[in-house]
C-alpha cells in the first residue's frame, strides 16, 4: 500500500508540473490571440501605418522581418553547413576540434544584445553599411550560426557510418561520399534544424536594435542598404514610444500575435518535412 | 621478394596500432589467386583489423598506424604514393551489417561506376544486370530495380552489397563476418555464392562461425591476441591442427 501511495503522489507531482507548463503556454497563447485578433483585419496585413501609428497597418514591419530572417539565412546557412561538415568529416577528431566545439557552443550563450552591439561596431561602422537590412542580416546571420551548426552536425552524426565505409569502399572519393551519400542523408536533418532557427531570429529584437531597425518608414524598404522595421521592434516601439498608448497597445498585441503565427508556421513545416523523411526511409 | 608465384595478395611483417596499443604482431600471410581463405579467431583478435588492411579502410580510424608492406600482384598497396581510392577499387569490401544505401536498388549497384566516372548509360545497364546476375539476385529483384533497397530483406540486402561490389570490378573481395546478422538459409546462399565467385575472384572472408570457414574455405588463418598462430590448408587445420591453441579454439574450448 506505501509503495502505491508512494507512486501515486510521484505521479502526481509530475503532472501537476506538466499541467503548469501547459498553463502558462495556454495562457500566452490565449492572451495574445484574444488581445491582438481585435486588430486583426486584411489592411492590417497589407497596409503601411497611418496616423502616427495609431490605424493603418504594420505590412512594412512583416516585410521587413521577412527581409531580415531571409538574409540571415542566405547568409548563415551555407556557411554553417560548410562549418558542420568541415568538423565532422574532415577535421581530425582531438583537441583543438574539441576546443572549436566549445567554442562554438559558448557563441550560442552569448547575449543577443552583444551580437547587436558587435554588428553596430563591424558592419554598420567599420564596413560603413550603415544602419540596414544588411547590417541586420549579418548579425542575425553571425547569432543564428552556432544553432544551424550543431543542428547540421547532429544531422551530420546520425548518418549511419556504415554508409561512409560502404562508399570508400567501393572506391568513392571522400568528397563523392559526402556529396552523394551523407549530404542527401542528412538533409531532412539539416533542413529541420535551419527552419527551427528561422524561427528563433524571426523574433530577435535586440540584434536588429541597433544594426537594421527603424520605428517607422513612410514604405518599403528598397534595397539591402535601407533601414527596415521589424515586428519584434516594433512591438517594443509601440510599447514604449509614441503618444497614444492604447491604440499602439492593441496594435503591438496585434503584431505579436503575426509573430506568433510566423513562428508557428515555420515550426510546422519543420516538423512535416521531418515526417516526410521518415516515411521515405522506413 | 615473393615465395610463392601464384600469391595474389601478400600481408609481409605488417605491424598495426591503435595509438599505443599493438593490435597486430608481425603477421605474414600469403593469399593464393581464387582461392578462399578463412581468418578465424575470438573477437578482439584482430581479425578484422588485419582485414580491413587489405584495402585500406583502417585509414579511416583516427590514431591508427601500420607498419610493413600488403602486395597487391607484387605492388605494395601500402605504400603512401598509392592512391587508397584505386586500392578499393581492386579490393571490393562487404560489411558485416548489410549496408544498402537508401536509394533504389539501380542506383546502389551503379553508385561504384558513377563514382568512378563512368557516364555510359548503357554500359552503366549491362553492368547493373551482370552483377546483380553474379550475385544471384537477379531473379528476386529483376522487376523492382527502382524499389528503395532498404525493402530488401536482410538476405537480399548482403547480396545486394555483393552485387554492388562486383560492379565495380575488384581482383579480391574481402568478407568481414557477412552472415553475422543473417539466418540460416540466407547464410547457406551467401556461402553458395561464394564458391561461385572463387573461380573468378580471390575472397578473404573473416567469420566467427568455424562450420562456415570449414565449408567455404581452402586456406584458414587463426588469430589470437593480434598474432597468426596458424596458417594452412583448412582440411589441415581442422583435422589435424598443429598448434594446440589453434586445436582449443576449433574444438570449442575457449573463444
Amino acid at each position: 500500500m506505501k509503495k502505491r501511495f508512494s507512486q501515486r503522489i510521484g505521479f502526481g507531482i509530475l503532472w501537476l508540473c506538466m499541467a503548469a507548463t501547459l498553463f502558462f503556454l495556454g495562457s500566452i497563447i490565449y492572451f495574445i490571440v484574444v488581445r491582438g485578433a481585435g486588430v486583426f483585419s486584411w489592411q492590417f496585413l497589407t497596409d503601411v501605418p497611418r496616423k502616427s501609428m495609431t490605424a493603418g497597418g504594420v505590412a512594412p514591419a512583416i516585410a521587413g522581418t521577412v527581409y531580415l530572417t531571409m538574409g540571415a539565412m542566405v547568409f548563415a546557412l551555407p556557411l554553417g553547413i560548410a562549418c558542420a561538415i568541415y568538423l565532422n568529416e574532415y577535421s581530425p577528431r582531438g583537441f583543438i576540434v574539441n576546443i572549436i566545439r566549445m567554442s562554438i557552443n559558448n557563441l550560442a550563450g552569448v547575449p543577443s544584445v552583444v551580437f547587436g552591439l558587435f554588428g553596430l561596431a563591424l558592419f554598420v561602422k567599420s564596413f560603413k553599411f550603415g544602419v540596414s537590412i544588411l547590417s541586420g542580416s549579418l548579425t542575425l546571420g553571425i547569432l543564428v550560426l552556432p544553432l544551424i551548426i550543431s543542428a547540421a552536425q547532429e544531422a551530420l552524426m546520425a548518418v549511419p557510418q556504415s554508409l561512409r565505409e560502404a562508399s570508400l569502399a567501393l572506391g568513392a572519393t571522400h568528397w563523392q561520399t559526402i556529396k552523394r551519400i551523407v549530404l542527401p542523408n542528412a538533409l531532412s536533418g539539416i533542413l529541420t534544424g535551419a527552419i527551427l532557427s528561422i524561427g528563433r531570429i524571426a523574433g530577435e529584437t535586440a540584434p536588429i536594435l541597433f544594426t537594421a531597425a527603424t520605428f517607422y518608414n513612410r514604405g518599403f524598404p528598397k534595397s539591402i542598404f535601407d533601414e527596415a522595421m521589424a515586428l519584434p521592434y516594433h512591438i517594443y516601439a509601440l510599447m514604449t514610444e509614441g503618444t497614444h498608448p492604447d491604440q499602439q497597445t492593441a496594435i503591438a498585441y496585434g503584431c505579436a500575435l503575426i509573430l506568433l503565427l510566423l513562428v508557428l508556421a515555420i515550426s510546422a513545416s519543420a516538423i512535416i518535412i521531418r515526417q516526410r523523411q521518415r516515411r521515405f526511409h522506413a | 621478394m615473393h615465395e610463392k608465384m601464384n600469391a595474389k595478395m601478400e600481408a609481409r611483417e605488417i605491424n598495426f596500432y591503435y595509438g599505443a596499443v599493438r593490435a597486430l604482431k608481425n603477421i605474414n600471410m600469403s593469399i593464393t589467386g581464387n582461392t578462399v581463405t578463412a581468418i578465424i579467431g575470438p573477437s578482439g583478435c584482430g581479425k578484422s583489423t588485419f582485414i580491413r588492411l587489405l584495402n585500406r579502410m583502417h585509414e579511416l580510424v583516427a590514431g591508427s598506424r601500420v607498419e610493413g608492406h600488403v602486395y597487391l600482384d607484387g605492388k605494395d598497396i601500402l605504400d603512401p604514393t598509392i592512391d587508397a581510392v584505386d586500392v578499393r577499387r581492386s579490393v571490393g569490401m562487404v560489411f558485416q551489417k548489410p549496408n544498402p544505401f537508401p536509394k533504389t536498388i539501380f542506383e546502389n549497384i551503379s553508385y561504384g561506376l558513377t563514382v568512378n566516372n563512368v557516364r555510359d548509360k548503357d554500359y552503366i545497364e549491362a553492368k547493373v544486370v551482370e552483377s546483380l546476375k553474379k550475385a544471384a539476385l537477379w531473379d528476386e529483384v529483376k522487376d523492382r530495380l527502382k524499389d528503395n533497397a532498404l525493402r530488401l530483406s536482410g538476405g537480399q540486402q548482403q547480396r545486394l552489397c555483393i552485387a554492388r561490389c562486383l560492379a565495380v570490378g575488384p581482383e579480391v573481395l574481402l568478407f568481414d563476418e557477412p552472415c553475422a546478422s543473417l539466418d540460416p538459409i540466407s547464410t547457406g546462399k551467401i556461402e553458395e555464392l561464394m564458391l561461385e565467385l572463387k573461380k573468378n575472384y580471390t575472397i578473404v572472408i573473416v567469420t566467427h562461425n568455424m562450420q562456415q570457414a570449414a565449408r567455404v574455405s581452402d586456406t584458414t588463418g587463426f588469430f589470437l591476441m593480434g598474432e597468426l598462430i596458424e596458417f594452412g590448408k583448412t582440411q589441415d587445420i581442422f583435422t589435424a591442427p598443429k598448434n594446440k591453441q589453434t586445436e582449443a579454439y576449433i574444438t570449442g574450448r575457449f573463444g
